[in-house]
């Protein structure tokens, strides 16, 4: 338990995004004895991130442990035990260090219960942090969401929020298929709330209006959707209501809600922190093409990254990662039409 | 055959049939068995390519030549233990247990080929390269974490033992002292590519020495050897001793697969050579010499496995063609929204 946690009664407990993910570990571990998590730094450190702080004293070495420093390995390892029968929950250090797993990812991790009609299957979670906001090291702040997404038979969760955190993740622990949960770096300790004690899940491909709105609708996930509030928020107090619809999942994406705010609002914006070209934010720009055109007032409007590895260089890092300013330039944009 | 690569090799029935190693031989049952086992996986890869012939199956990989090396180990196992085949080791897993019927549809690219048997613990043939040895990691630790003594095998050949998976896997089957046996089939060739091309290393064994692990270095062709060894390194993972790496030294007679020209990388030369050692012919001499086999014998044996064989075809032809909405079938659990959507949209179009 870190020391960011405070206990306020019964039912809940005030928690950071790190916090709640680190109880949603302890909850898994306590009550399914086949979930195990394993990566680099998790044991004795409990992550580099502390997300696994104290799970190894509270569980024991069999069951939370480091392993050599290979992802491939990693990741190649956790699947044999989805395979035999466990539960594996590893750690990638930062999702810009999963691509040496990429050919375990895309060669057998969504594929298996497919190449066997179903006898086999891999229920296994890949977490690792991702984005940027945090000024961190060159190669540490990748956003390759749309890399996995673009897998078949591999589910992609990206929370925004710490009660959001835990439910979604002990819904992917006990989801029998494959599922990359990608933590935003820098909400792990923006923000704090209220977070339910014990076990509760949060399911998979059901997204979440933040802001409820009929003028806009701007969609975004993870470490975007503080931003996007922000800008909305912004706009509310100018009379423009912003819909914000938080994806939480993109595989299975929730179209359904993506639909009907836009149906309703007549207006979207899409907004991703990873580059422009290929990204998933397309698949949504795509979804609206397809299934909303008559009902756009307006072209559909994307915030992203660009097409340039995320810039390690601190003082332009936020002219790269979109922010309430450029959310709220978009807006105006798809207003002004 | 140069010397070095004879170097720290162990042979018991040499390519003569001559045992040079009497203290290791096993009983006589065990020896009709291991001639069995590699006599039905003879018989097999002979009747697979003559399959594909007739169109009956698909591109296939043959092992003929190799049966030592692949029936050898997986005699070694229980069918508590896991085994994870390559593309060239149809010998492997049909000495383990998997149906003659299910192999057939495998290489036919069917569906029902790709059903692996409920309960059977052997996954289906691997094809991305060295993949599935940290495949076999986590098995291993896998049953080991469930309070089970089993182990997991996988296979590998000399090109495969370049690909860094091959790597980590024994570095972590070391580091997490998993009970993992590693054969490495040393059959001179990765397609075109000789091992001399493909690595600077001679005893491929010895790479074990670089993770702590045992190496092991056997004469792959022949199967009295290659079991002896192999029983040794499950015994000792089944017992918490750790992960062992064989290298079975064999050759690789047959093409690439059923669609490849080795007169384009090779010449013959070598494959006669090693046609002089061939693991069945060798066990074979070795027990008609001693009275333990004979003509009666191998006609009835003969019998038996064409008629299993021929059993098996018939019941692979039984199952029918797949349907084009299976495409989307098995990807999850449960359908996504999307899957049910595109399912659908199969269904509409080609109406199954």
């Amino acid at each position: 338990m870190t020391a960011t946690e405070v206990r306020t009664g019964t039912g809940t407990r005030t928690m950071t995004m790190v916090a709640a993910i680190n109880d949603a570990l302890a909850v898994a571990l306590e009550r399914d004895a086949k979930v195990c998590l394993f990566g680099e730094d998790v044991g004795v450190m409990g992550g580099v991130f502390r997300a696994t702080d104290g799970l190894q004293a509270r569980f024991g070495r069999e069951r939370v442990f480091d392993t050599p420093l290979a992802e491939a390995g990693i990741v190649g390892m956790g699947i044999g035990m989805g395979l035999a029968g466990m539960r594996p929950v590893a750690e990638i250090q930062f999702a810009g260090f999963l691509y040496p797993a990429l050919d375990q990812i895309l060669s057998h991790l969504g594929r298996y219960r497919h190449r066997t009609r179903g006898r086999f299957s891999v229920p296994m979670v890949i977490r690792a942090p991702y984005g940027g906001g945090v000024h961190t090291p060159e190669q540490h702040a990748d956003s390759p969401e749309a890399v996995l997404a673009h897998v078949p038979g591999v589910k992609v969760v990206i929370p925004s929020s710490p009660t959001d955190a835990k439910g979604l993740l002990l819904a992917a622990i006990e989801d029998p298929d494959p599922v990359f949960f990608f933590e935003s770096i820098k909400l792990y300790r923006s923000t704090k709330e209220e977070v339910p004690e014990g076990h509760y899940t949060v399911p998979l491909g059901k997204a979440r209006l933040v802001r409820e709105g009929d003028d806009v609708t701007v969609v975004c996930y993870g470490g975007m959707v503080e931003v996007c509030t922000k800008a909305a928020d912004a706009a509310r107090a100018h009379g423009i209501g912003v819909e914000v619809v938080d994806l939480r999942t993109l595989v299975p994406m929730d179209t359904e809600t993506v639909l009907a705010s836009v149906r309703k609002t007549g207006r979207v914006v899409i907004v991703t922190e990873a580059p422009r070209t290929g990204g998933f934010h397309n698949e949504i720009a795509a979804l609206v093409a397809e299934r909303a055109l008559d009902s756009l007032l307006a072209p559909v409007v994307r915030v992203t990254g660009f097409d340039a590895p995320y810039p390690p260089f601190t003082s332009v890092e936020d002219t790269y990662r979109p922010n309430a300013t450029r959310v709220a330039k978009a807006i105006k944009q798809v207003l002004d039409y | 055959m140069t010397e070095p690569q004879e170097q720290d090799m162990l042979t018991i029935i040499d390519a003569s049939g001559g045992c040079v190693r009497p203290d290791l031989v096993p009983d006589e049952e065990t020896l009709a068995r291991l001639y069995r086992a590699m006599r039905r996986a003879r018989h097999f890869d002979e009747r697979a390519v003559v399959l594909h012939r007739q169109g009956r199956m698909g591109v296939y990989p043959p092992f003929g030549g190799m049966e030592a090396s692949q029936a050898g180990t997986a005699l070694a196992l229980t069918h508590d233990d896991w085994l994870l085949p390559t593309y060239r080791d149809t010998g492997a897993a049909l000495t383990y247990g998997l149906p003659i019927s299910q192999i057939v549809l495998y290489w036919r690219t069917s569906p029902h080929g790709w059903a692996m048997p409920e309960g059977l613990k052997v996954l289906p043939f691997y094809i991305p390269i060295a993949t599935q040895y940290p495949h076999a990691v986590g098995c291993a630790l896998a049953e080991r974490m469930q309070g089970r003594r089993n182990v997991a095998m996988a296979y590998i050949g000399d090109g495969g033992s370049s690909e860094g998976d091959f790597h980590e896997a024994l570095n972590f089957a070391g580091a997490l002292d998993a009970p993992c046996v590693f054969v490495l089939q040393n059959n001179g060739w990765a397609i075109s590519v000789p091992t001399t091309a493909q690595t600077r290393a001679v005893n491929l064994s010895r790479r074990a020495e670089g993770y702590g692990i045992p190496g092991v270095r056997v004469d792959g062709n022949d199967i009295v050897a290659v079991h002896h060894v192999t029983r040794e390194a499950v015994e000792r993972a089944r017992a918490g001793g750790g992960p062992t790496l064989i290298e079975t030294v064999t050759y690789r007679v047959k093409p690439h697969t059923v669609s490849d020209d080795p007169g384009r990388y090779r010449t013959e030369d070598l494959t006669r050579e090693w046609l002089e050692k061939d693991p069945v012919t060798r066990l074979r001499t070795y027990l008609t010499t001693r009275g333990l086999w004979d003509d009666a014998r191998e006609d009835a044996l003969t019998r038996d496995i064409t008629q299993e064989f021929e059993a098996a075809v018939e019941e692979a032809d039984r199952f029918s063609e797949p349907t084009p909405s299976e495409i989307v079938d098995h990807v999850f659990a449960t359908p996504t929204p999307q899957l049910t959507e595109q399912r659908a949209q199969l269904l509409e179009e080609y109406g199954a």
